[in-house]
């Protein structure tokens, strides 16, 4: 359990439905999200957890619905606005930049705060470069934290799995986010690199103050690092509330107890 | 009005055409993700095979089948040569391999087979059917619709073939699940080879359509370009797509080509013919526009 | 042994990031330079100028447009030469209609007009990808050369649409011969490539190849979908449209619209499939290899067909060589997806590590 104070809710889901089609994958869901908390998200499979991300940060549009961001309400988000307003995430099935190296895959992570236009660049003109070296000191400073200097201008495509998801995280963090959506960060790790994760996640969120919101199926995990837990089952919340309340569940416990892992 | 109608026939008619090769770029499609550039060089090399093999006293019967069986040849070699090797890369890279694919066709069709444009003959007539001129005075041509009917024989055998046979619903399993199509436990490598000979057959028809109408000749391969906008008003995925964007297509350019060049002549004076040479395109990308799934295709959401 | 990197440590970021990191390598390009600027115009006769050096950087510089496109942003066109054509007739029509416009700045102006086209016939890429994408240009390509063949205004009423260019006078000298103008395609190829190489390597380049790779991911990182792919059909064709430009002024001298056809839209892909997609060395070796192949082949095929006494004309050569041409693409895509330049960078890595391997 880590130490920070967690302050106000910023972030506010209010009655989100999702359909594809046909597919329900999210009926009527409401939870908040406190600032500098970190805020799990579990669930069997199919139970609309990676949906429920997509919504937050505008890459699924729900058809019914609010989101309230730092007192702010809107029906939905778009994916750049949120990015602009602080959130960053990783997937599930990771999402690199496959044809880049690890340091250009950071240095995405930030684009959004570089200024110059493309005719300075072209030129290589006084502040496109100085932009460009300002970046590449605080892209190595994640570097750093994370431990891959030795990656660096390695091809992401060429790097194992865990490293790939470490890699994944610090395009995340390269954007100083003050939202980190993670969508199954330790998932297929070995039990070193879960601890590694773990270290990370518990770092960025205490150091930097980085509310965290994680989907997490090791409830080992998910019980030891997050401060409040939502369950969905079928797209519904069936559970809500700190990890020790959560597992005594009922509800929570039929669903885990009717699906296999 | 009633010469509305007789374009409006005409160009449906010759729509029937794209249809045909649209519907070889369908079925590749759906059953292993590619997009067969190289449908059109099949036409035109179908075709060459068949009038190449009349050529050296082959009776039309045993030169289709001949040429049937060069299709399936073919198809064979493009599954092992090519796309094995490029199994898993992106779909732009199958699809720029499809453009190589065309061109080796196109130079190597003309020096197997010869490069003079040669008719085939399949013993249609190409005269305007009588009763229909008496009665309406308008000119169909029994050639056109004799085509329309093989075309849609061609697409009902098609359908049985997908419906019924054990073949057929094994591809139909591939084109919505590969995971599925494995454990039907047919192998993945065979079911391409079979969709492109399939595909081979379908453009030996269009070929011999195409051929018996204008004689066979290196412009065949540019009905695969017209086959384009055709897949992008039905769908890349769907069969009855290509039947009816084919129609509209074909109806359209004909249209187009007759009522616009006189409208733009009357606003800047001078001669704008050939307009049918782009208009499916452009048609195709305002449509896209406003229905980016196309006319049967269902929309899609990435997974993230 | 002495292509090295060891022992050049780089104590800032600005030392790594410099356009060529690794001292050989800056020395190999400056030679190369030298070479290009000074000892090819001294020695070269009229038929290298003429028949390789001039198309092979003109046809360097449109790859190199397409390669932003479809190499870097991912966005695959098969109508970069009507960009080329929008580009020439541009150029010509500058020339001839704003009284004592600078020949330079034509070209620029060519460029800006191809590019304005460009972004019209990018605005689809904003709700298609793939092939569909491939239809928008193919539009593009059909619809372009066919207003050139049938606006007479847009030729100067010339019949079917055939140019002449104009004189080229920089700055009250005539370049006339072929060296000189070697020299100024040079110049312009030079620069246009140094930039391309910046863009690539700052942050809008970045912004490309995400679009290309992940383009949810690269909306999620903030990267705004529309502008970076517009702008990559803007500067794509701006490079396109230099190059058509060029075409016109610096090579044929005369040209129709029919010139700028499907064939040479794929000719130019073509270069960059075999060079090297997303890369900028790649677009010189594709311009290179595809523009070297038909001389090649037109020698010596008809040696070997006299060899093994086998009758060949010239349209059997038209045909071998556009089926060594597709065998090649198949070639490429399937032993080395990254082209010429990987072959290089391979053969670098080796170099360094000769003559000890292990
Ligand atoms: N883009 C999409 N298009 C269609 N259906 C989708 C899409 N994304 C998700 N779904 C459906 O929504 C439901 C919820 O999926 P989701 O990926 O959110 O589940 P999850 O809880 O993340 O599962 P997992 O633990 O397997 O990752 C599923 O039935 C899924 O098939
Ligand atoms: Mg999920």
């Amino acid at each position: 359990m880590s130490t920070r104070a967690i302050g106000d809710v910023i972030l506010d889901l209010q009655n989100i439905s999702l359909r594809f089609g046909g597919v329900k994958a999210l009926t009527d869901i409401s939870f908040d999200v406190r600032e500098h908390e970190i805020r799990a998200i579990i669930g069997p499979n199919g139970a609309g957890k990676s949906s429920m991300l997509n919504v937050i940060n505008g890459v699924y549009r729900p058809q019914e619905g609010n989101i309230v961001f730092r007192g702010e309400k809107r029906h939905n988000m778009e994916p750049h606005k949120a990015a602009e307003a602080g959130f960053a995430r990783t997937f599930q099935n990771i999402a690199l930049f496959k044809g880049m190296s690890v340091l250009d895959n950071l240095m995405t992570g930030r684009n959004l705060k570089m200024r110059s236009n493309f005719l300075l660049q072209a030129l290589w003109w006084g502040p496109a470069r100085r932009e460009e070296l300002e970046h590449r000191r605080k892209v190595e400073e994640v570097i750093d934290f994370l431990e891959i200097e030795h990656i660096r201008k390695t091809p992401v495509g060429r790097l194992p799995y865990g490293l790939q998801k470490r890699v994944e995280l610090g395009r995340a963090l390269a954007a100083e986010p003050s939202i980190l959506l993670l969508d199954e960060p330790m998932a297929g790790m070995n039990v070193e690199e879960k601890q590694d994760m773990c270290r990370f996640i518990l770092d960025v969120n205490d150091q930097f103050g980085t509310t965290i919101i994680l989907i997490e199926h090791d409830m080992g995990v998910v019980m030891d690092i997050s401060d409040r837990v939502v369950v969905l089952d079928y797209g519904r919340k069936i559970g809500d509330g700190a990890p020790d309340e959560v597992k005594n569940n009922p509800d929570v416990i039929a669903a885990y107890l009717g699906t296999q892992h | 009005m009633q010469f509305f109608i007789e374009v409006t026939i005409g160009g449906l008619l010759s729509g029937v055409m794209y249809s045909l090769v649209a519907l070889g770029f369908v079925l590749i499609y759906k059953a292993s993700g590619v997009f067969n550039f190289a449908q059109g060089a099949m036409v035109y090399f179908a075709a060459l095979c068949v009038v190449g093999c009349v050529d050296k006293g082959a009776p039309l019967w045993l030169a289709v089948i001949l040429a049937f069986i060069i299709m399936v040849l073919f198809g064979i070699a493009t599954e092992k040569f090519v796309l094995r090797k490029l199994v898993n890369q992106p779909p732009i890279t199958l699809f720029m391999a499809t453009i190589g694919l065309a061109f080796f066709i196109e130079g190597a069709a003309p020096i197997l087979w010869g490069d003079t444009v040669r008719p085939v003959d399949l013993g249609i007539v190409d005269d305007p059917i009588a009763a229909i001129m008496d009665s309406t005075g308008m000119l169909i041509s029994t050639f056109d619709l004799a085509a329309a009917g093989i075309a849609a024989l061609l697409v009902a055998v098609l359908a049985l073939f997908f419906q019924k046979t054990k073949i057929g619903r094994a591809l139909r399993a591939v084109a919505d699940d590969h995971q599925a199509a494995l454990s039907i436990g047919i192998p993945l490598q065979h079911i391409w080879a079979i969709v492109w000979s399939v595909a081979g057959f379908v453009a030996l028809v269009a070929g011999l359509l195409w051929g018996a109408r204008n004689g066979v000749q290196f412009a065949l391969t540019f009905t695969a370009l017209k086959a384009l906008p055709v897949l992008i008003l039905g769908g890349f995925t769907s069969v009855p797509g290509a039947i009816v964007g084919g129609l509209i297509i074909g109806a359209s350019e004909k249209l187009a080509e007759i009522y616009i060049p006189p409208v733009l002549a009357g606003w800047f004076g001078g001669n704008f013919g050939g307009i049918e040479g782009w208009f499916p395109y452009v048609m195709a990308l305002l449509f896209l526009l406003v229905r980016p799934e196309g006319l049967f295709g269902e929309r899609h959401i990435d997974r993230v | 042994m002495f292509y090295r990197e060891a022992g050049q440590f780089k104590s800032s970021y600005a030392a790594d990031q410099q356009i060529f990191p690794i001292r050989q390598d800056r020395i190999g390009i400056a030679a190369i330079l030298i070479a290009a600027f000074v000892a090819v115009p001294l020695f070269g006769n009229e038929y290298w100028f003429v028949a390789i050096l001039i198309p092979f950087l003109i046809f360097a510089l449109a790859a190199l447009g397409l390669n932003i496109l479809t190499g870097y942003a991912g966005q695959l066109s098969l109508g970069a030469a009507a960009f080329m054509a929008v580009g020439a007739y541009a150029a010509y029509n500058f020339q001839l209609r704003v009284d004592g416009i600078p020949i330079l700045v034509s070209f620029i102006c060519a460029g800006l007009t191809a590019a304005a086209v460009g972004i019209v016939f990018g605005l689809p890429s904003l709700r298609i990808k793939g092939f569909y994408l491939a239809v928008a240009t193919l539009a593009a390509q059909f619809f372009i050369v066919w207003c050139l063949t049938k606006f007479p205004w847009l030729s100067n009423n010339s019949s079917s649409g055939v140019i002449s260019a104009q004189r080229i006078i920089i700055f009250g000298h005539e370049f006339e011969s072929a060296r000189e103008k070697y020299l100024l395609v040079l110049c312009i190829v030079v620069l246009m490539a140094m930039m391309a190489k910046n863009m690539a390597r700052s942050s809008i380049g970045r912004a490309w190849m995400a679009v290309r790779d992940m383009d949810v991911a690269a909306e999620v990182v903030g990267i705004r979908l529309m502008h970076t792919k517009l702008l990559a059909f803007a500067v794509s064709s701006f490079y396109c449209g230099v190059a058509g430009a060029l075409y016109a002024f610096c090579y044929l001298g005369s040209v129709e619209p029919d010139g700028f056809s499907l064939d040479l839209s794929f000719k130019i892909l073509f270069m960059i499939i075999v060079g090297g997609v997303g890369t900028i060395l790649g677009s010189f070796l594709g311009a290179a290899f595809i523009l070297l192949l038909p001389i090649f082949l037109n020698v010596t095929l008809p040696w070997i067909a006299e060899l093994l006494h086998l009758p060949i004309n010239g349209a059997t050569v038209s045909h071998i060589e556009t089926m060594v041409f597709g065998a090649l693409i198949m070639f490429f895509l399937i032993i080395e997806p990254h082209g010429l330049a990987r072959l290089w960078q391979i053969g670098k890595e080796k170099l360094r590590l000769w003559p000890f391997p292990h």
